[in-house]
C-alpha cells in the first residue's frame, strides 16, 4: 500500500448552540412517563430549524481550514446519517459553502454510526495526491418521551489528513464488521428503532470492541498500558467504560462522551472525541478511537509536534451555549409537532434552481464583488457597481470571513419565521460591504447597533412542499 | 431646460371611496364609488377621458395584471390605460402619469384611479411579495414593519435617545393621528386611542407595537385633471393645480454601502428637494399649510419631519412631543388621519392624500376643515427606508 497521507494536519469542531435542558425534556413527559425523570440531568446540543448536517460540517470545515496555511484539500467527504439529502450530493454543499474548486473529489458517506472513523481511515490510506478534509455531521432525531430524545445531541468534526501531519500521525485501524442489528432507520423513516441496551452492550460492544482494540494494539506493538486517549462512540452510555476495563486501560484514560454537555453526536462523535485528544494530548500520546456499528471501527494515532489551533475548537464550542428550556421549542425544531403558523406561512418559497446555478458562488460561499475602479466591496455582485457605477468591474471577493457589526436591526413577530421573532438587520462589513440579513443566535443579549458579526452558514428557506432544502449566510453575535 | 409641472394641471375632479374592512365589495365597486364621485365633481362625461392611469399594487389579491381590469370596470372602450405600480408610491404614480399626459399636450383630460383590496388576504397586514429570483435567493423576509422599525435603531443610535423616551414619541404620532381621524367619515379608523393603549400594545416589530403600525383596509382614490384653461372653460372657479410631483428611487446605496446612518431616508429628501425646488418653495416650515405623509408606521413619520426638511435633524422627536405636527400645531400632519386611521390600500393611498388636500383647499373638509389653507404636500415611501421609492406631490390654489 502505498500512503501520502500520514495523519491529521488540522481539526475543526462544531456544536449548535442551543443547549436543551434534559430535565425540561422529562418535565414534559412526566404525565404520561414518570420514569423518564431519571433521564433529566445535564443538557443536549439542539438544532436550530435552519441547522442541519450541512450546516454543521460547513461550520466544523470551516473551523479546521480557517487560517491552517495549507493548499486547499483535493477531496472532502462527508459522514453522516441524517444528509438531507438522499439523491443530491450532500458534500458537494459543503464544498460550495467552503468555496472549493470545482477539481475537488467529493463524496457522500454513511449508512453507520462507524462512517465518521471509516471515512477518515479511507482518506488516511489512500494514495491520492493532496490532502483529504473529512467532516462528520449528524442531526440526530428522536421520537418524543424515547430515552434516545434525552441522549441524542448533534455537532460536526472536520479533520484535514495529509502527508505532512504534524497534529497526529495515523498509527492503524482494525475493523469487524457484522450483522449485529442494535439499531436501525430504514431509508425515508425519521427515527432509529432500538433493540435492548443490554444487550447491546454484553452481546456487541463487549465482544467486538475490545477484540479489535488488542488486534490493533498487537498490530502496533504496544501494550493497553501504552494508550494515554481512549474514546468510544455509538454505544451505550457506560460502555466505553467497561471496554477499557476488559482491556486493562485505566478509567482515567478515557475521552469524555459529553453525554452531560452535548449528547450523543452520531458519526461525528468518535471524531469529536478524537478532537479532544487532539485538544490535550502531549506529542508522542497514543490515542485509540473507537466507534460501533455493525461490528467496529477501531483507528491509532500518535500525538505529534504541530501546533496549529483551528479558529475556535470543541471546547469553546462547547462552552459558547445558549440555554434553551422550551419542550415545545425543540419538538417544532425536530418537526415533531406541526404549530399552525398561520396563513403567512403558505408563501411559496420555492427556488429557480437556474437562478441558483448562476448566482451559485454567490449564494453559496457569499462571494460578493470587489469594484476594481473605486474598490468598494459590495453583495450581491451586479452588473454596476453600487458606489461608483462602473460596469462589470467587479472581482469575486468572499465575505464569509468578514467581520461586521449590526448597522441597523429590528425584532420581526409579524413574519413567518420558524424561531420567532426574526432578528433582521443591515450588516455592516468591516470592509465596507452592507447588506440586509438575518441575524441568529441572539440569545438573551439581544441586539444593538454596534454588535459584533460573524457569519453562519444556514438554512435559508426550507420549501416543504418539494422537500428542498437551501442555503445561505446569517450573521450571529460574536460570544 | 425643463421647466417642470408647476401649474401646467389642474386638478378637475376628486373622489374617494369610505375606507376600511369593506366585506362587501370588490376592487371594481370601489374603483366606481371613487369615479363616480370624481365625475360629478368634475361636471364631465365618461366619454371625455382620453386617457387614464391605474394603480395597483399587489395583483395577487386585488384585480389581477395590467390595466384591463380598469378598463373593464369603468368601461372604457378604446382609450390609453396604463396600470402603475411601485409600490406605496403606486397611486401617486398613477397621478404623475395622468398630469405628465396633460402637460405634454397628448390629451386634454386623464384619470388617475388607485386601489386596492387588502382585506382579501384572510388575514391582517400586507402579504409578502416575491423579490425576484436572485434576491428571494439570499434576502431576508422580513415584514414590512420590521423594515421601517430599522430606522428607530438607526436614529436612537446616532442621536443617543433613551428606548422609552423614543417610544413614546411613537405613541405620539400615532395618537396625534386618532385624534384627526374621528373627524373623517371615511376613515377606516375613527377612534380616539389613549397614550397608555399605544404603548403597552403587543409587540409587532420592536420597538413598534400594533398601534405604531397603520392600519390595513380596501380602498380608492380618483382624480380627474386637466389643464387650467380647459377647467375654467368647464366652468371651474376656485382651482386647485399640481405645484410639483416628484419621485426618487433607491439605487441600493443605503442598503449596499457604509454611508448611510439607518436615521433618516435619502430619498425623502431627494423628492422634497426636487418638489420644493419645482414648486419654488423656499422656506417649506413656513409656505406648506398642511401635510400628509407616508405614516405607514409611526417612525416613518418621525422621521419623515427632518426627511422633509419642517423638523431639523435630530430634533423631530421633541418637536412630535411639543405637538408641532398636531391639529392645532404650526403644520398639521394627517389632518385626516393619514395611513393611521384610513388604512393603506397601497394603490389608493397616493391619490387618498391629494385628495384630502383638494378638499382641505377648496374648503370641503367639515369639522376638520383647516384656516385657509393654500399649499399642501403628500409623500409616500414604497419599499423599505434603505432600499426604496420616495414619492411627493404638492397641490395648491391656483
Amino acid at each position: 500500500m502505498s500512503q501520502h497521507r500520514k495523519g491529521i494536519a488540522s481539526y475543526g469542531a462544531w456544536i449548535p448552540r442551543l443547549r436543551m435542558s434534559r430535565a425540561a425534556i422529562a418535565d414534559a413527559h412526566a404525565w404520561a412517563m414518570p420514569g423518564l425523570k431519571a433521564q433529566g440531568k445535564g443538557e443536549r446540543a439542539l438544532c436550530n430549524w435552519d441547522e442541519d448536517a450541512i450546516t454543521l460540517a460547513v461550520a466544523a470545515a470551516r473551523d479546521c481550514l480557517h487560517g491552517n496555511g495549507r493548499a486547499r484539500p483535493a477531496s472532502l467527504t462527508l459522514a453522516s446519517t441524517t444528509a438531507p439529502f438522499a439523491d443530491l450530493l450532500n458534500a458537494a454543499i459543503v464544498a460550495s459553502a467552503l468555496d472549493l474548486p470545482a477539481a475537488t473529489a467529493c463524496n457522500d458517506a454513511g449508512g453507520s454510526l462507524r462512517s465518521g472513523l471509516s471515512a477518515l481511515a479511507q482518506a488516511l490510506e489512500s494514495s491520492a495526491e493532496g490532502d483529504a478534509l473529512v467532516v462528520a455531521a449528524d442531526r440526530r432525531s428522536a421520537k418524543p418521551a424515547s430515552v434516545q430524545e434525552f441522549q441524542f445531541g448533534a455537532g460536526a468534526a472536520a479533520l484535514q489528513v495529509g502527508s505532512d501531519a504534524a497534529i497526529a500521525t495515523y498509527l492503524g485501524r482494525e475493523s469487524i464488521t457484522n450483522l449485529f442489528v442494535d439499531h436501525f432507520r430504514a431509508s425515508g423513516e425519521k427515527h432509529d428503532y432500538f433493540w435492548e441496551e443490554r444487550w447491546i452492550r454484553d452481546e456487541g460492544v463487549s465482544r467486538a470492541v475490545p477484540a479489535a482494540t488488542r488486534k490493533l494494539l498487537a498490530k502496533l506493538g504496544k501494550a493497553a498500558a501504552d494508550v494515554q486517549w481512549f474514546g468510544l462512540a455509538g454505544a451505550p452510555g457506560g460502555s466505553d467504560k467497561l471496554v477499557a476495563k476488559a482491556l486493562g486501560i485505566a478509567p482515567e484514560r478515557l475521552l469524555p462522551d459529553f453525554a452531560g454537555t452535548v449528547g450523543d453526536c452520531g458519526t461525528a462523535h468518535a471524531p469529536l472525541q478524537l478532537i479532544h485528544a487532539l485538544e490535550l494530548a502531549k506529542p508522542g500520546d497514543l490515542i485509540i478511537v473507537a466507534a460501533f456499528g455493525q461490528g467496529c471501527e477501531v483507528l491509532a494515532f500518535e500525538m505529534g509536534e504541530g501546533t496549529h489551533k483551528p479558529a475556535m475548537g470543541l471546547a469553546k464550542a462547547i462552552a459558547a451555549r445558549i440555554p434553551e428550556t422550551a419542550y415545545l421549542k425543540m419538538a417544532s425544531f425536530e418537526g415533531e409537532i406541526d404549530l399552525d403558523w398561520g396563513m403567512r406561512a403558505e408563501t411559496d418559497v420555492k427556488a429557480a434552481l437556474t437562478q441558483h446555478y448562476r448566482s451559485s458562488d454567490q449564494i453559496n460561499a457569499f462571494v460578493g464583488g470587489r469594484c476594481t475602479a473605486c474598490n468598494t466591496v459590495q453583495f450581491p455582485r451586479l452588473p454596476n457597481c453600487v458606489s461608483c457605477g462602473a460596469s462589470d468591474s467587479q472581482t469575486p471577493f468572499s465575505l464569509a470571513d468578514q467581520g461586521g457589526q449590526i448597522a441597523t436591526w429590528s425584532a420581526d413577530w409579524l413574519q413567518f419565521y420558524l424561531a420567532p421573532p426574526l432578528y433582521v438587520g443591515l450588516v455592516q462589513f468591516d470592509v465596507g460591504a452592507r447588506l440586509l440579513m438575518e441575524i441568529v443566535e441572539v440569545g438573551s443579549g439581544g441586539l444593538d447597533v454596534g454588535t459584533r458579526l460573524s457569519m453562519q452558514f444556514r438554512v435559508k428557506a426550507r420549501d416543504r412542499k418539494r422537500h428542498y432544502s437551501r442555503y445561505f449566510w446569517k450573521a450571529a453575535p460574536v460570544r | 431646460m425643463a421647466t417642470g409641472i408647476k401649474d401646467k394641471v389642474a386638478i378637475l375632479g376628486m373622489g374617494c371611496s369610505r375606507f376600511g374592512e369593506r366585506w362587501d365589495v370588490g376592487s371594481e365597486q370601489l374603483i366606481n364609488e371613487a369615479f363616480l364621485e370624481a365625475l360629478k365633481d368634475a361636471g364631465i362625461e365618461r366619454k371625455q377621458i382620453e386617457a387614464a392611469w391605474f394603480g395597483s399594487a399587489l395583483d395577487s389579491v386585488n384585480v389581477g395584471n395590467s390595466a384591463i381590469p380598469l378598463a373593464t370596470a369603468l368601461r372604457l372602450q378604446g382609450i390609453p390605460v396604463t396600470r402603475v405600480e411601485n409600490m406605496c408610491a403606486t397611486g401617486t404614480e398613477a397621478l404623475r402619469g395622468a398630469t405628465y399626459a396633460v402637460a405634454s399636450g397628448a390629451v386634454d383630460i386623464a384619470l388617475a384611479v388607485g386601489v386596492e383590496k387588502l382585506k382579501d388576504t384572510g388575514y391582517g397586514g400586507l402579504p409578502v411579495p416575491g423579490k425576484g429570483t436572485l434576491n428571494d435567493l439570499w434576502m431576508p423576509y422580513c415584514s414590512a414593519p420590521a423594515g421601517f422599525a430599522q430606522l428607530a435603531a438607526g436614529y436612537r443610535a446616532k442621536y443617543g435617545i433613551d428606548r422609552d423616551l423614543f417610544k413614546r414619541a411613537l405613541a405620539t404620532v400615532s395618537w396625534k393621528s386618532h385624534q384627526n381621524g374621528t373627524k373623517s367619515p371615511k376613515a377606516h379608523l375613527r377612534k380616539a386611542v389613549e397614550m397608555d393603549t399605544i404603548l403597552k400594545a403587543p409587540m409587532i416589530a420592536e420597538p413598534l407595537g400594533v398601534f405604531d403600525c397603520c392600519g390595513v383596509s380596501d380602498g380608492a382614490a380618483v382624480a380627474i385633471v386637466t389643464t387650467p384653461e380647459i377647467a375654467r372653460a368647464l366652468g371651474k372657479h376656485d382651482l386647485v393645480s399640481i405645484k410639483a410631483l416628484q419621485l426618487s428611487s433607491s439605487s441600493g446605496r443605503e442598503s449596499g454601502m457604509s454611508d448611510w446612518d439607518g436615521a433618516s431616508v435619502p430619498n425623502t429628501r431627494m423628492a422634497a428637494a426636487a418638489a420644493y425646488r419645482e414648486a419654488g418653495i423656499t422656506d417649506p416650515r413656513k409656505q406648506l399649510s398642511q401635510i400628509e405623509v407616508h405614516d405607514c408606521f409611526s417612525v416613518t413619520e418621525l422621521v419623515t419631519m427632518e426627511d422633509l426638511g419642517l423638523s431639523d435633524d435630530g430634533q423631530a422627536w421633541k418637536d412630535v412631543l411639543d405637538g408641532v405636527y398636531n391639529a392645532d400645531g404650526a403644520i398639521p400632519c394627517q389632518i385626516d388621519g393619514g395611513l393611521k386611521c384610513f388604512g393603506h390600500p397601497i394603490g389608493a393611498t397616493g391619490l387618498r392624500m391629494v385628495y384630502e388636500h383638494y378638499l382641505q383647499l377648496l374648503g370641503r373638509a367639515g369639522e376638520r376643515q383647516l384656516n385657509k389653507p393654500t399649499l399642501g404636500l403628500s409623500h409616500n415611501l414604497g419599499g423599505v427606508p434603505y432600499n426604496g421609492v420616495a414619492a411627493i406631490s404638492i397641490v395648491g390654489l391656483l
